[in-house]
């Protein structure tokens, strides 16, 4: 029994008949066969999964694609733009923000949606801002470093802030 | 985790959401942030036939203040309430429980009256509710009526809520001068649920207590009020004696188990050490300080 969904994902309207039961991340990864997005827990720990759903941070293993109908989905997909790399991902690079880059797409869209809400955040906000996400490998100190890189780098050009859609 | 197959419903009004309870009834589950839900499906220790989703109903989404009580919409996100300023200058403890509750991500879908309904022991919100003195409004056929919290939790999971109602309100007291509050939660790594949590409301009137709420998280079969170390303090001055005695009746009023987050004793005893800091930082927001 299919449900027919409209999701804006990264700026691009994508239809599909889905059953109610498909999770949003397997309608990502699965229906538009976009596998940035990572599946870690699978039961609303880990934060892998993490994509904006109107504009804020959700864990999409939780939510079912149907709730989506007639809403915007951003990616890690829809951050670069143009082939340049978003001002999170450079710094994500730069400051060596990752290790295994497991938690690294879900790290990068609950930066994303922190850094809209805070553009200036202090390090307690933004391990506050991170602590539904988690890293393995790191310890976390260059993922915070790499927040507060990418901070700097959106505050001085704004206009590289937006992603796709 | 692939959840069982079920009919899905998005209705855009509490009348169309409630008849759709009628006619399933307790084949029927509500959809609000899902948090609870979606993770019960999953694991299959859930598997409705019928989900009805409530995000697509306008209006049940606000933090308000009139007629002497702050209504919170429903479907109001524990991150909505966490960042409301109306919520952080004037309902210390409110503000206090919204942000230890799981953690961001949870917060931005998780929803205030999805957690009551679930009524899980270890949800922040029964404990915050019943130290606030709060009452709930049900929905059902036939309208509204509202439900004091002490009537509300009837026990693991089970409420007062009848199958064709739907939770659409909650209602504080408005605050008052010298009206304070504080929410305290030990947890072993954050975004967890409680090991202990201890909520306080209470109003002080020259100088004693003329209203005392303490709603205790995860320490029994239900959220619970510590109802005699509440009643120790009324018409008293919450000095370091009488703190101390209403805390010892709080750890005495509760009914832990032992279980992976510690045995009971130790439990017992979060409870008594938080119920005295709650009450000494309540005490300290009504008298004006931080």
């Amino acid at each position: 029994m299919g449900n027919r969904i409209t999701v804006t994902i990264n700026g691009t309207a994508r239809e599909a008949e889905v059953e109610p039961r498909l999770l949003l991340v397997h309608f990502i990864r699965e229906v538009l066969g976009m596998t940035g997005t990572h599946i870690g827990c699978d039961t609303t720990n880990c934060g892998a999964c993490t994509v904006l759903l109107d504009g804020r941070a959700v864990k999409s293993c939780t939510v079912f694609a149907v709730q989506a109908d007639g809403r915007t989905v951003l990616t890690v997909e829809g951050l670069a733009r143009d082939g340049e790399l978003h001002p999170i991902q450079e710094a994500f690079r730069e400051q060596h923000g990752l290790q295994c880059g497991f938690c690294t797409p879900g790290m990068m869209m609950t930066a994303y949606a922190l850094l809209q809400r805070l553009p200036n955040p202090t390090e307690e906000q933004i391990r506050w801002g991170i602590s539904g996400n988690l890293c393995r490998c790191t310890g976390y100190v260059n993922i915070v470093a790499a927040i507060k890189d990418a901070a700097e780098k959106l505050r001085a050009s704004p206009a590289r802030a937006g992603g796709k859609g | 985790m692939i959840p069982a197959s079920f009919e899905y419903f998005s209705p855009r009004t509490v009348p169309d959401a409630v008849n759709l309870l009628v006619r399933y009834g307790q084949e029927a589950k509500l959809l609000a942030g899902g948090h609870s839900l979606v993770p019960l499906m999953k694991l299959r220790l859930a598997a409705p036939r019928y989900v009805v989703d409530l995000n697509r109903i306008a209006g049940l989404s606000y933090i308000r203040e009139g007629d002497g009580a702050l209504c919170i919409g429903a479907l109001t996100r524990h991150g909505e309430i966490e960042t409301s300023d109306l919520i952080r200058a004037r309902y210390p403890l409110l503000a206090d429980a919204a942000r230890v509750i799981s953690d961001p991500l949870v917060r931005n879908m998780g929803t205030i009256g999805g957690s009551l309904a679930h009524a899980d022991p270890a949800g922040d919100w029964g404990a915050a509710m019943l130290a606030g003195g709060a009452e709930v409004v049900a929905t059902g056929p036939g309208g509204p009526r509202t439900i004091s919290i002490d009537r509300f939790f009837e026990g693991t999971f089970v409420t007062a809520l009848r199958p064709d109602e739907i939770l659409t309100e909650v209602r504080l007291p408005q605050a008052v001068k010298g009206q304070g509050g504080a929410y305290l939660k030990l947890e072993r790594k954050v975004g967890d649920f409680a090991i202990a949590a201890v909520g306080v409301g209470l109003v002080l009137d020259g100088g004693t207590c003329a209203r005392v709420g303490i709603g205790l998280c995860n320490v029994g079969p239900t959220s619970l009020r510590a109802e005699k170390a509440a009643r120790s303090l009324i018409g008293r001055k919450p000095d370091d004696a009488a703190v101390a005695r209403a805390a010892e009746t709080a750890a005495a009023e509760c009914d832990p188990a032992d279980d992976l987050r510690g045995p009971a004793d130790y439990k017992r005893d979060v409870v008594r050490v938080l119920t005295a800091r709650a009450l000494r930082l309540a005490v300290q927001r009504a008298r004006g300080g931080a």
